[in-house]
């Protein structure tokens, strides 16, 4: 930890170029899931339907800005030696906050989730941001880095879930779609569904193919 | 930056203070909503035996709550069949007994709620007696709800949670689809002993002839077992009550 610089430069502007790659970079190019494939576990998990994901997207993005913010507001303070306890102990009462209030106002929620929200404190996206960015930058810079791996982490679940529930169960976010479309074509028109799709296998074969559709367009590859 | 080992562990009294105070005070805060929301959750899974799930997510809590006080009646019984209406010197009411606290107590001593879902605003014409499950899945806790018809044999309806089953096999004892396959069974065989319901091992048969077979789960094998033996224990716990209810019935047609 280097004691910051006192010399008076002109301010930042609130959303200058590099403040605003911050946010960018993690939605395609460093995406946390598709390119530092981190945080897979939830991603397979609660990605079989569209409402839940959102709700745990809303989760992660809550507690990754919300740490951020914290650990850069004390990383001068934070001894070196047990940072990373100090992370984990403020992680973990963000994601236990998170989960008593979804338990008081969101209970169906708060059953359908139910280990994935805890297990926020694990997910590597957290930590990573942590150690790599908030742990030596400033409070703003890391509210809007968090912001950006967090919502580069929701865009794929929610894509993924999209996929897997329109497949699986026929439905976007519980709307039957499936049965409109079918209804359309008269009575004996069925859509199927796919049964796979609600497995977490159906969740490996979407991630996939969307990271293969991903690094094709980037021409990303791995070293 | 080298710090003092004092500093260290200041810093991390300062941060334990402080986070545990947030946590308990949030505890606190929130604790009274959380109550409610899953007294709210038990009375959506007792009506779950009843009446199907999707009447029930139409309704908003408030409607879930009216519908309960003016369809379910309910008493506490012990082992032997016989009304229990207060324990130590405290009242006893159906709402407050939990279950899984009952379930470490011995079996003689556990409180044993009844829910009597009965047509609206007459609490003596009683349409399902529901009766509480709890016992072992695979990995966790499994409970539920089975509503008997009237003529304490039929199984009107079942609901079927869990704490921790692997999604996809366990955790579809969940699934309505399941769940509809103990309608319509009967809990006493022809000899008029306690059979219970079976679900059985491997998925995909007809037992639509049979009783006391339900078809099975694929891959969930345990988790059914766990189910049966819930169903047969708690069944066989308030066999005195529902020979009670058995007797009173007949003689009313009599």
């Amino acid at each position: 930890m280097s004691a910051e610089t006192i010399e008076k430069k002109p301010a930042e502007a609130l959303l200058s170029k590099r403040r605003k790659k911050l946010v960018t970079d993690p939605l395609i190019d460093d995406n946390p899931v598709t390119i530092q494939v981190l945080g897979i576990c939830s991603a397979l998990a609660v990605t079989t339907q569209m409402k839940p994901t959102l709700v745990m997207a809303i989760a992660v993005i809550f507690v990754v800005v919300m740490s951020n913010l914290l650990i850069s507001l004390l990383r001068n303070t934070i001894p070196s030696r047990v940072r990373i306890i100090v992370q984990l102990a403020v992680v973990a009462t963000l994601v236990t906050l998170v989960n008593e209030v979804l338990k008081a106002f969101a209970y169906d929620m708060y059953k359908e989730l139910s280990v994935f929200v805890g297990l926020i404190i694990t997910n590597c996206i957290v930590m990573g941001r942590l150690e790599a960015f908030a742990l030596g930058n400033k409070p703003y810079d890391s509210i809007l880095d968090g912001f950006g791996s967090a919502l580069g982490y929701s865009w794929i679940i929610l894509t993924v879930a999209f996929f897997r529930e329109l497949l699986g169960s026929g439905a976007v976010f519980g709307i039957p779609v499936y049965d409109y479309v079918s209804g359309l074509f008269g009575p004996d028109f069925q859509l199927a569904t796919n049964g796979l799709m609600v497995s977490p296998v159906g969740a490996f074969m979407v991630l996939g193919l969307l990271i293969w559709v991903q690094r094709t367009k980037t021409g990303y590859v791995e070293h | 930056m080298q710090q003092s080992n004092t500093y260290i562990i200041t810093f991390s009294v300062i941060l334990t203070v402080v986070l545990g105070l947030l946590l308990s005070g949030t505890s606190q805060v929130l604790g009274p909503l959380q109550k409610e929301a899953v007294a709210l959750d038990n009375k959506k899974q007792i009506l779950g035996a009843v009446i199907s799930g999707e009447e029930i997510a139409a309704m908003t809590p408030q409607e879930v709550n009216e519908y309960y006080s003016n369809r379910i009646a309910s008493v506490v019984v012990d082992i032997n069949g016989q009304e229990v209406t207060e324990r130590e010197g405290v009242a006893v009411t159906a709402e407050t007994v939990d279950i899984a606290k009952n379930y470490k107590k011995p079996a003689e001593e556990r409180l044993y709620p009844v829910y009597i879902f009965h047509a609206e605003g007459k609490p003596e014409a009683a349409e399902n007696y529901i009766l509480p499950l709890y016992g072992a899945g695979l990995w966790d806790a499994i409970w539920g709800y089975v509503a008997l018809e009237t003529d304490m044999n039929t199984v009107g309806g079942i609901t079927l949670a869990h704490a921790g089953e692997t999604p996809g096999l366990g955790a579809r004892i969940t699934e309505p689809g399941v769940q509809q396959r103990y309608e319509g069974k009967s809990i006493y065989n022809e000899s008029g002993e306690l059979v219970a319901v079976e679900m059985q091992k491997g998925e995909g048969k007809d037992y639509s002839g049979d009783p006391h077979q339900v078809d099975g789960m694929s891959g969930a094998t345990i988790t059914a077992k766990g189910v049966n033996n819930m169903l047969k224990n708690y069944l066989s716990y308030y066999e005195a009550y529902i020979e009670s209810k058995k007797s009173s019935s007949s003689v009313a047609t009599l």
